[in-house]
């Protein structure tokens, strides 16, 4: 994995390296120079196998991140390759061409979290939501729960008890 | 609204041209009417005792709760032996069961399958989520309280309930059935206009007749 | 022509009788089925809950004449084959309305109740029903077409087109059965009895479990209900041919309810062993089982 990495960096400019496991990488690469790297993995190295593609809210920075965990299946390894992008302009290249799946993906992160990626097959369609007309519920700037008060009707009479407090109450009344 | 479903012209073979508009001409939207019990007492307790002993249940899994239906049919809880069957269409079934959450987007389906269903008909809702949202009562798309949208005869609490407390729901709801208390559908058609807007307060893309059968 | 109005009540009798019987043996039927997957079953009296209730339904929606029509035209089929062919042999109560030619009438009313519900299915305009249909008529088909061989070779064996007639030659010892006179033929219609009787392996077409019930899958309320009847009737009705044609009649309502039973429980036991076909494998398996020994029954008369 270390080697496969030091490979990569003699070929393209890699950012930051994070090792999670001795056979799981990511790597942070810059946006326009994901998709020479993806190839290179996927036809050369082995790397077959588009496990996901999600992605990650970093409001507090400004950024999403996307993450694109490849996979070979022969050798056991697994590595990911981070994207941030701007999150005032979240567009990023599609590449359902290497990958027919990452279609689907990409049709999720645009409903869900409204990244853009242009040239994707059937990218416009509704996904899971029908009719959503408010902020993509996935972004961190949605309020979920306030979201829920407004829009459902509710039954009154609901309680929320913290689980762990209740269930010490409930099971040793006497620690209280 | 998706395109199948807008205006547009359509041309015959023979070169004739007209206008097809699907959500009048396919579908027809006449509004439910109340169907009170028609005949004397005596007939009307051997008709309620009928229903009881023959709920047809629409296999219709809408949630998590859907998997606890599943060993109702299996040699361990036999729910046959009570007179419970699934049937697969909304025409021939008479009990709806809401088996869990129920999403915005599931919700549609339920009521055009709901709508489709013939009069008496009766809905039971299965377990918390759709009492008051159970679990799900701060998610983004998932109905917290089904009697706002349907008319439900039951509601069955746990989360999941097991397949007996269901054969416990069945019994209840026959009791209920027995004593002419479940004209859920009357119900529906007397606040047509109240079920309706609730309805499409939640589900914004309405592409469908008010009331479809 | 002088017309027996006396007949009239009488054949409306053995219909009532036929319809409880039919009810009963039906539950009884899916009860044994039920016994044998170690389920409890369903009460005896289910079918009748069934039946009221779906009479009961206040409201009913239709497609028009032809969907009215297909369960009345089912229902006709049913009765029809009842009425037309003598339950009990020399009865003069329960020979109901048999004639010289019946037996060709009996073999057009078999057909008659799935065809009408093709033309009722069809106007309800649903795909799954449409898919039903052609199922259904190619299962029937395949499984009717040894049936009529056998019955041909029967009318040549007997030289009548009476089932009267027919059943009179085999009375005297049971050794005058056809089933022992002519076991050829007798092998062929049961082949086919198997797959006209809608149970497994051959009910692919109506199977609740099939994700398209099948024809019926618009019909409800009342016209679900006329079905439900016809479907007390119309097994009870074809076992009476089989029972005249082939197991010598009966000459008494024990006998006959002992009989029907019996023949009932071949395709019943048959059903809870095997799985279900798919319509082309039983296509085949009619045509590759049934029809030969069929073709063989009648070029041995």
């Amino acid at each position: 994995m270390r080697e496969l990495y030091q490979r990569l960096q003699s070929l393209f400019v890699l950012g930051e390296l994070t090792e999670q496991r001795a056979n799981l990488f990511f790597i942070t690469v810059e946006k326009d120079r994901l998709r020479p790297l993806i190839t290179h993995l996927r036809d050369r190295e082995g790397l077959r196998h588009l496990v996901l593609l999600t992605a990650v809210d970093w409001l507090e920075e400004g950024q999403f991140q996307l993450t694109y965990l490849l996979c070979d299946r022969l050798t056991r390894r697994d590595l990911g390759l981070r994207v941030m992008l701007d999150r005032a302009n979240p567009v990023m290249e599609s590449i359902h061409d290497l990958w027919p799946t990452a279609a689907t993906y990409q049709r999720e992160l645009r409903e869900m979290f409204g990244i853009d990626f242009p040239g994707s097959p059937r990218l416009d369609e509704e996904f899971i939501l029908e009719g959503w007309n408010t902020t993509p519920p996935y972004r961190r700037d949605f309020d979920t729960l306030e979201y829920a008060r407004s829009q459902y009707a509710e039954r009154a009479g609901r309680e929320t008890r913290d689980p762990e407090t209740h269930m010490r109450a409930q099971l040793y009344p006497e620690s209280n | 609204m998706k395109p199948e479903l807008e205006k547009r012209i359509v041309r015959t073979p023979d070169g004739q041209e007209f206008e097809v508009d699907p959500l009048r001409d396919y579908y027809c939207e006449a509004a439910p009417t109340v169907m009170p019990a028609a005949y004397g007492k005596i007939v009307e307790d051997l008709f309620n005792w009928a229903r009881s002993q023959s709920l047809w249940i629409l296999g219709f899994g809408t949630g998590c709760g859907a998997i606890e239906m599943r060993p109702l049919m299996t040699p361990r809880f036999d729910a046959y032996r009570y007179g419970v069957q699934w049937r697969p269409t909304p025409r021939q079934a008479n009990l709806f069961i809401i088996s869990g959450y129920l999403s915005t987007k599931t919700l549609k389906r339920a009521i055009r399958s709901y709508e489709q269903m013939q009069n008496p008909k009766y809905v039971v809702g299965l377990g918390s989520c759709t009492i008051n949202g159970g679990m799900y009562w701060d998610s983004y798309n998932t109905i917290k309280c089904l009697d706002q949208y349907l008319p439900v005869d039951l509601y069955i609490t746990g989360c999941m309930p097991r397949p007996e407390a269901l054969l416990q729901g069945f019994e209840d709801l026959k009791k209920l059935i027995r004593a002419g208390k479940c004209e859920g559908a009357n119900k529906y058609s007397e606040n047509f206009d109240w079920y309706k807007a609730n309805q499409k307060q939640v589900i914004h893309d309405w592409d469908m007749p008010d009331y479809n059968w | 022509m002088d017309f027996d109005w006396m007949k009239i009540p009488y054949s409306l009798l053995t219909l009532f009788i036929v319809v409880n019987y039919g009810m009963i043996l039906n539950a009884f039927i899916q009860k044994i089925g039920a016994r044998v997957g170690r389920r409890h079953g369903i009460p005896i009296w289910q079918n009748y809950a069934d039946l009221i209730k779906n009479y009961s339904i206040r409201s009913s929606i239709t497609h028009g004449v032809m969907f009215y029509l297909g369960p009345v035209f089912r229902l006709s089929g049913g009765v029809g084959l009842l009425l037309f062919v003598p339950t009990i042999y020399g009865s003069y109560m329960f020979s109901n309305m048999s004639f010289a030619g019946d037996l060709i009438l009996a073999l057009y009313f078999v057909f008659f109740g799935t065809l009408g519900m093709a033309l009722g299915a069809a106007e309800s305009g649903h795909p799954h029903a449409a898919i039903g249909i052609t199922r259904g008529l190619s299962q029937v088909t395949a499984a009717e077409l040894p049936f009529a061989l056998a019955v041909f070779a029967v009318a040549l064996q007997y030289q009548t087109l009476s089932v009267t007639d027919i059943v009179a030659a085999q009375q005297g010892s049971f050794l005058n059965w056809t089933l022992f006179t002519n076991p050829l033929a007798v092998t062929a219609a049961m082949l086919s009895f198997l797959g006209s009787m809608m149970r497994p392996p051959f009910d692919v077409v109506l199977a609740p479990q099939e994700i398209p019930i099948g024809p019926p899958t618009e019909y409800h309320s009342s016209y679900l209900a006329l079905m439900q009847t016809n479907r007390a009737i119309f097994p009870i009705a074809k076992i009476v041919i089989y029972m005249n044609l082939f197991f010598g009649g009966a000459a008494s309502w024990p006998v006959f309810f002992l009989k029907v039973f019996c023949i009932y429980m071949i395709s019943v036991l048959v059903g809870v062993v095997f799985p279900r076909f798919r319509v082309e494998q039983s296509i085949r398996w009619f045509l590759i089982w049934a029809v030969p020994v069929g073709i063989l029954a009648v070029v041995l008369v």
